[in-house]
C-alpha cells in the first residue's frame, strides 16, 4: 500500500467465502445421508451455472473476471439455492433459479458488494412463484419413503424426468412437516396427534432435523471463526422461538412447539447462512438484531398463516428492503458524543 | 470478548476498555535488545524550520554566523510556534529550501549547520521553577523548542499555559507507545525513569495538577517496572493498560485510565486533564533543571536493518547516517517509513534529516510489509466498525466518501475519525479506508472555506448595495435641505421681524441644522469620492476639498484593511497596496461569487426540473 497502514490482519474475501462453503459441508453430508445423493447433482449444476453466469456478466460489464470468480461469492449463492430447493427437481429448475440470482439479483445491481437483496433468496422466490408445483414437491426422507431412489435413479430423474419402472412420483415425495401440519390443522386435528405421523422426527421433520442440526454445527464454526457475529443467529432463533413459544403456550393444540420451529424448514440455514449475508444485511449491531427479529417474525407468520410452505425467502427479501432504514436508525453512539 | 478475559486474567483492574482497537504483531523486541546509543556527529545538520505544529519560527541567525550548542536559531513566532536551537556548535552554512521528512516530498526552508567539532555549549541557565512565577516559567518555555515528542509536535508551552477557565487536576503521561515497532519511549523509561519523574513533577507544578497517571501498555514490563520504582515517594501513579492499538491516542488513553470520555467538542483541559508524552516531560526537565533546550530526541531505527536499536539523535542528523549506525540497511530494502506501520508514512528519500517528529524509522522491504492485493468491493462485513476505537461506522463513511456524499459523511461524524488505520488493518477487501476519509475531510474543509469566502463576498456585496442606497437617500436629503435653505435665505428680514423674542433660539437651531447639513454633505462627498476611487464613479462629483481628500484617504485605508483581513497570508502592514489592484481583486471575488451563485441556482433549477420530470 502506498499509505499506512502498511500491515493487514484481515482474511481475504475469498478466504471468508471459502470458510462459509466449508461450514456448509456438514449440512450437505447430512442431506445426502437423509435424501440421497441427488442434491450433489443440484449443487454441481448450480455451481457451474453460477460461475458461468458470473463470468459472462463480468465480461459484459467490462469488469475483471478472475478476481471476482475467485472470490467464491457466486458459489455460495449457488449452494444456498441448491440446498433450498427440493432436491428431486428437473435440472433446468436450479439452472433458471441460479441464473436469475446471479444475473439479475447480483450482477445487474453491480456485482459483489452492491446487491441490495440476497441473491439466493431472490432466485428462490422467483422459482417458487413461477413453478409452485415443482417447488413444493419435496422427496420424502429415504427412511420413510415408500420407494428408495438410488443415486443413479435420482440422476436419471433430474436430467430425464423419469422414475424407474412403475414407481410413481407420490411414492418418492411427501409433504413437508410444515405443510402437513398446516393442512391437518385446517382439518381440525391437534398438533399432538398430527405429529404422530411418520413424517415427524424427534424435534423436526424426520431426517431433516439432522440436516438442520448439521447446519447449526457449521454455523457455530462460522461464529468461532469470527466470520459471523452472534447477533443475527441469536436474534433470529430467539425471536422465532419466542414467537412460537407464545403461540404454543396460548394454544398448544393448534400451534407447534418452539423447538419444532427451530429445527424444521430452513430455520437453521437461514439463521447462520442466509440472513448472515453481509452485503444485503445491516451492519450495526443493533440493526442486526432488528433485522433478524424481523425475518423471524415474518417467517413465523408466513409459516402459520401464509400460503407458502416456508417463509424465509420472502421474509429475508422484505427485510432486505428495510436495511438502509435499519442502519440509519441504529447508528451506535460515537465516542465522545451524546446519543 | 477475549480481551476482556485477558483483563481478568492479568488482573488489570480499574482499566476501562474503549470500543474496538486491534492488536497487530508488536515487533518491538528487535529494537530493545541494545541500550540507547548516541548517534555520531554528522558533517552537517539540516534543521527544517517547520518541525512543529503552528507558525514558522522567526530566524535569528544568518548565513556565516558562528553558533554555540543550544543557541537559539529561530524563535517562536505568534501564539503556536516553537523555537529551533543549534544542536551543536558550528557555522551556519546555508538557509535554503531542502528536502524534509514529509509525505509530500516537497522541500521546505532549512538551516544548515556545519559542526566545528567542539560541541561547545552556551552558558546553561537553569530555572528555579519551584519558586519562580509560573507564568514566567511558561513564558520562558517558549524558547525551549520543546514540542510533543510523541509525534504530534504541538508546542508544549502552549499546553502548559493555563487560561484561567480550565483547572487541570490530573496530568496524564502517555507512555502507551501502541504502534508496532516503535520503542523509543520504552527505552527512555527503562533508562531514564527518574528524569522522567522529575519532568512529570515540573509539568504537574506548572499545570497545578495534583495527580499524575502514567499509562503504559502491558507489553513493556521493564519500562513499567522502572517507572514504578521511580515514582515511589511521589503522588504519581503508574497504570499498566492492555496492549491494544490505538491506546496511545490521547482520548483513548484518558478513557482507559480514567473511564472518562472527553466530549468530542471539548478539549481535555476543559475536563481537568492534560496529556504529555514521556519524552516531552523529560525534555521539560532537561530545559528547566539543566538549561538544555530541545536539540535531540530518541529515535528507534528498526525493520530491515542490520542492528535495530534506539539512538539519541541530534535534530538535523541525516537519516542515512542513522541507518549506518544501525548496521546498515539489508539488501532488499526499498524505502523508509517514518513512524509506525499503522500511521507512519513513506519517506521521499533517505536523504532527509531527523526532526522533532521522528520517533521511529523503519527500513521497509517487500517481505516485511507485503504489498497489498488489489482492493475488492466492500462487502459490508463491518469488521471495520468492530475495530474502530471511536465507534464510527467506517463502512458507511467509506460509502459516503466514495460517492462524494460529504454532508452525510459529516453527519456520521467523519471528523471524529483519528485516522488510526484500525479499519483498513482489518478490511478483507483491502480498501485504503483512511485515504478515503482524508480525501473527504479535505474536500469538506475546502468546501467550507469556499463557502466562507462566498458568504463574505455576498455580505460585502449586500453592504455595497446598502451603501449605494444610503448615498442616494443622503443625496436626496441634501437637495431637499438645499432647497429649504434657499427658501429661508429669501425671507431673512421677514423671519427676524416675525418673532424677535425667539430669534436666538431659532438662530441656534438653524446653526445646528446647518452644521448637520454640512456634515451630511461632507459625509456624502466622502462616500461618493470613495466610490469613485473604487471604480464606480458616480456622476456630478464635486471637486473635493483638502479635508475631504484626507477623509477619503482614511476611508480608503480602512476599506483596504478590511478587504485584506479575509486573506490569511497578507500581513497587515501590506494595507498600502495599490488601490485599483486591491479593488479589482475584490470585485473579481464578488464577480466570482455571483457567478458561482448563478451556477448553483441554475444547477438547482436543473435538478428540480429533472426531479419534476
Amino acid at each position: 500500500m502506498l499509505q499506512a497502514p502498511y500491515i493487514s490482519s484481515a482474511p481475504s474475501v475469498s478466504t471468508i467465502m471459502l470458510k462459509v462453503l466449508l461450514a456448509l459441508v456438514p449440512g450437505i453430508i447430512a442431506y445426502v445421508w437423509v435424501y440421497g445423493g441427488g442434491v450433489l447433482i443440484t449443487i454441481a449444476l448450480a455451481t457451474a451455472t453460477a460461475l458461468f453466469a458470473e463470468a459472462m456478466m463480468l465480461r459484459l460489464r467490462g469488469r475483471p473476471v478472475k478476481p471476482f470468480i475467485t472470490d467464491y461469492s457466486a458459489v455460495i449463492t449457488a449452494w444456498l439455492l441448491a440446498l433450498a430447493i427440493p432436491p428431486l427437481s428437473p435440472w433446468w429448475l436450479i439452472v433458471v433459479g441460479t441464473l436469475f440470482a446471479i444475473v439479475v439479483a447480483k450482477q445487474l445491481y453491480g456485482g459483489l458488494g452492491y446487491n441490495p437483496f440476497n441473491p439466493a433468496m431472490v432466485g428462490y422466490a422467483v422459482l417458487l412463484i413461477s413453478f409452485p408445483a415443482l417447488m413444493t414437491q419435496w422427496p420424502a426422507a429415504l427412511a420413510i419413503a415408500q420407494t428408495k431412489l438410488g443415486f443413479a435413479d435420482q440422476l436419471h430423474y433430474i436430467f430425464g424426468g423419469l422414475l424407474p419402472g412403475d414407481v410413481k412420483l407420490d411414492a418418492v415425495t411427501s409433504a413437508t412437516p410444515l405443510d402437513y401440519l398446516k393442512t391437518q390443522l385446517k382439518l381440525n386435528h391437534e398438533v399432538a396427534s398430527i405429529s404422530q405421523a411418520p413424517l415427524f422426527g424427534t424435534i423436526g421433520g424426520k431426517g431433516n432435523e439432522y440436516v438442520t442440526a448439521a447446519y447449526l454445527l457449521g454455523g457455530l464454526y462460522l461464529w468461532q471463526q469470527k466470520i459471523i457475529s452472534w447477533h443475527l443467529p441469536i436474534a433470529f432463533l430467539g425471536t422465532l422461538a419466542l414467537m412460537a413459544g407464545v403461540f404454543w403456550l396460548v394454544n398448544p393444540a393448534h400451534f407447534a412447539s418452539p423447538l419444532f420451529h427451530l429445527f424444521c424448514g430452513a430455520s437453521m440455514l437461514a439463521a447462520f447462512f442466509i440472513i448472515t449475508d453481509p452485503v444485503s444485511g445491516p451492519t450495526t449491531p443493533n440493526g442486526k438484531l432488528y433485522f433478524a427479529a424481523g425475518v423471524a417474525i415474518i417467517t413465523y407468520l408466513i409459516r402459520v398463516y401464509g400460503g407458502y410452505p416456508d417463509g424465509v425467502a420472502f421474509a429475508v427479501i422484505f427485510m432486505n428492503i428495510c436495511v438502509p432504514l435499519i442502519d440509519a436508525h441504529t447508528q451506535p453512539r460515537v465516542f465522545g458524543h451524546e446519543k | 470478548m477475549n480481551t476482556l478475559v485477558n483483563f481478568a486474567q492479568k488482573g488489570l483492574k480499574n482499566v476501562f476498555k474503549f470500543h474496538g482497537g486491534v492488536h497487530p504483531p508488536e515487533n518491538k523486541t528487535q529494537s530493545t535488545q541494545l541500550p540507547i546509543a548516541r548517534a555520531s556527529m554528522p558533517e552537517k545538520l539540516v534543521l527544517p524550520l517547520r518541525q512543529h505544529v503552528g507558525n514558522l519560527p522567526k530566524l535569528k541567525v544568518s548565513v556565516g554566523d558562528k553558533v554555540l550548542k543550544g543557541q537559539l536559531l529561530a524563535e517562536a513566532e505568534g501564539m503556536v510556534s516553537a523555537a529551533i536551537h543549534a544542536p551543536t556548535s558550528g557555522t551556519i552554512s546555508a538557509i535554503e529550501d531542502a528536502m524534509i521528512p514529509h509525505p509530500s516530498g516537497l522541500p521546505d526552508k532549512c538551516i544548515t549547520l556545519v559542526p566545528d567539532g567542539r560541541d561547545e555549549w552556551i552558558a546553561h541557565a537553569p530555572t528555579d521553577w519551584r519558586d519562580a512565577d509560573r507564568k514566567e516559567v511558561i513564558a520562558q518555555l517558549r524558547n525551549s523548542g520543546i514540542v510533543g515528542f510523541g509525534g504530534a509536535t504541538f508546542p508544549s508551552h502552549v499546553k502548559l499555559r493555563t487560561d484561567g477557565k480550565s483547572n487541570v487536576h490530573t496530568l496524564i503521561i502517555n507512555a502507551a507507545e501502541c504502534e508496532p515497532y516503535i520503542t523509543c519511549d520504552d527505552m527512555l523509561m527503562r533508562e531514564r525513569a527518574s528524569e522522567i519523574v522529575q519532568g512529570i513533577q515540573i509539568a504537574q507544578h506548572l499545570l497545578g495538577a495534583d495527580q499524575a497517571v502514567i499509562g503504559i501498555e502491558d507489553n513493556k514490563p521493564e519500562a513499567a517496572k522502572a517507572m514504578q520504582a521511580a515514582v515511589i515517594g511521589t503522588n504519581i501513579q503508574v497504570k499498566v493498560v492492555p496492549t491494544l492499538y490505538p491506546s496511545g491516542d490521547a482520548r483513548r488513553l484518558i478513557y482507559l485510565l480514567t473511564g472518562q470520555e472527553i466530549p468530542h467538542d471539548k478539549r481535555t483541559t476543559e475536563v481537568g486533564l492534560q496529556v504529555f508524552n514521556v519524552a516531552t516531560v523529560l525534555a521539560l526537565y532537561r530545559y528547566l533543571d539543566h538549561g538544555e533546550p530541545a536539540i535531540s530526541r530518541i529515535v528507534s531505527v528498526t525493520g530491515n536493518v542490520g542492528r535495530p536499536q534506539n539512538f539519541e539523535v541530534l535534530f538535523g542528523t541525516p537519516l542515512h547516517l542513522l541507518i549506518q549506525a544501525a548496521g546498515g540497511e539489508k539488501a532488499n530494502t526499498t524505502h523508509y517509513i517514518m513512524g509506525g506501520p499503522m500511521m507512519g508514512f513513506k519517506l521521499p528519500s533517505g536523504d532527509v534529516p531527523i526532526t522533532k517528529a521522528t520517533n521511529c524509522i523503519i527500513a521497509s522491504a517487500p517481505d516485511l510489509f507485503e504489498p497489498p492485493p488489489v482492493p475488492m468491493p466492500c462487502i459490508r462485513c463491518a469488521r471495520c466498525a468492530d475495530a474502530c476505537p471511536v465507534n464510527l461506522q467506517p463502512q458507511e463513511l467509506y460509502w459516503f466518501a466514495k460517492s462524494d456524499n460529504f454532508e452525510k459523511a459529516r453527519d456520521y461524524q467523519l471528523f471524529d475519525c483519528i485516522e488510526c488505520g484500525a479499519c483498513a488493518y482489518v478490511c478483507p477487501s483491502n480498501i485504503p479506508l483512511v485515504q478515503y476519509y482524508r480525501y473527504a475531510k479535505s474536500e469538506i474543509i475546502t468546501a467550507d472555506r469556499a463557502k466562507e469566502a462566498a458568504d463574505l463576498a455576498r455580505q460585502r456585496n449586500e453592504f455595497r448595495l446598502h451603501r449605494i442606497e444610503r448615498e442616494k437617500q443622503e443625496r436626496a436629503a441634501k437637495h431637499a435641505e438645499r432647497a429649504q435653505g434657499a427658501k429661508a435665505a429669501e425671507t431673512p428680514a421677514q423671519g427676524a421681524k416675525q418673532d424677535a423674542a425667539s430669534s436666538p433660539a431659532v438662530s441656534e437651531a438653524d446653526a445646528a441644522k446647518k452644521a448637520a447639513i454640512a456634515a451630511a454633505i461632507e459625509r456624502a462627498k466622502a462616500a461618493k469620492a470613495a466610490a469613485a476611487q473604487a471604480g464606480e464613479a458616480p456622476k456630478n462629483t464635486e471637486p473635493a476639498s483638502n479635508a475631504v481628500k484626507q477623509e477619503i484617504a482614511e476611508i480608503d485605508a480602512r476599506r483596504k484593511a478590511a478587504g485584506l483581513e479575509g486573506k490569511q497570508d497578507a500581513p497587515s502592514g501590506d494595507a498600502k497596496k495599490a488601490t485599483p489592484e486591491a479593488d479589482a481583486e475584490k470585485q473579481a471575488i464578488i464577480a466570482a461569487a455571483i457567478e458561482r451563485a448563478k451556477a448553483a441556482k441554475a444547477a438547482a433549477e436543473a435538478a428540480k426540473k429533472e426531479k419534476g420530470e
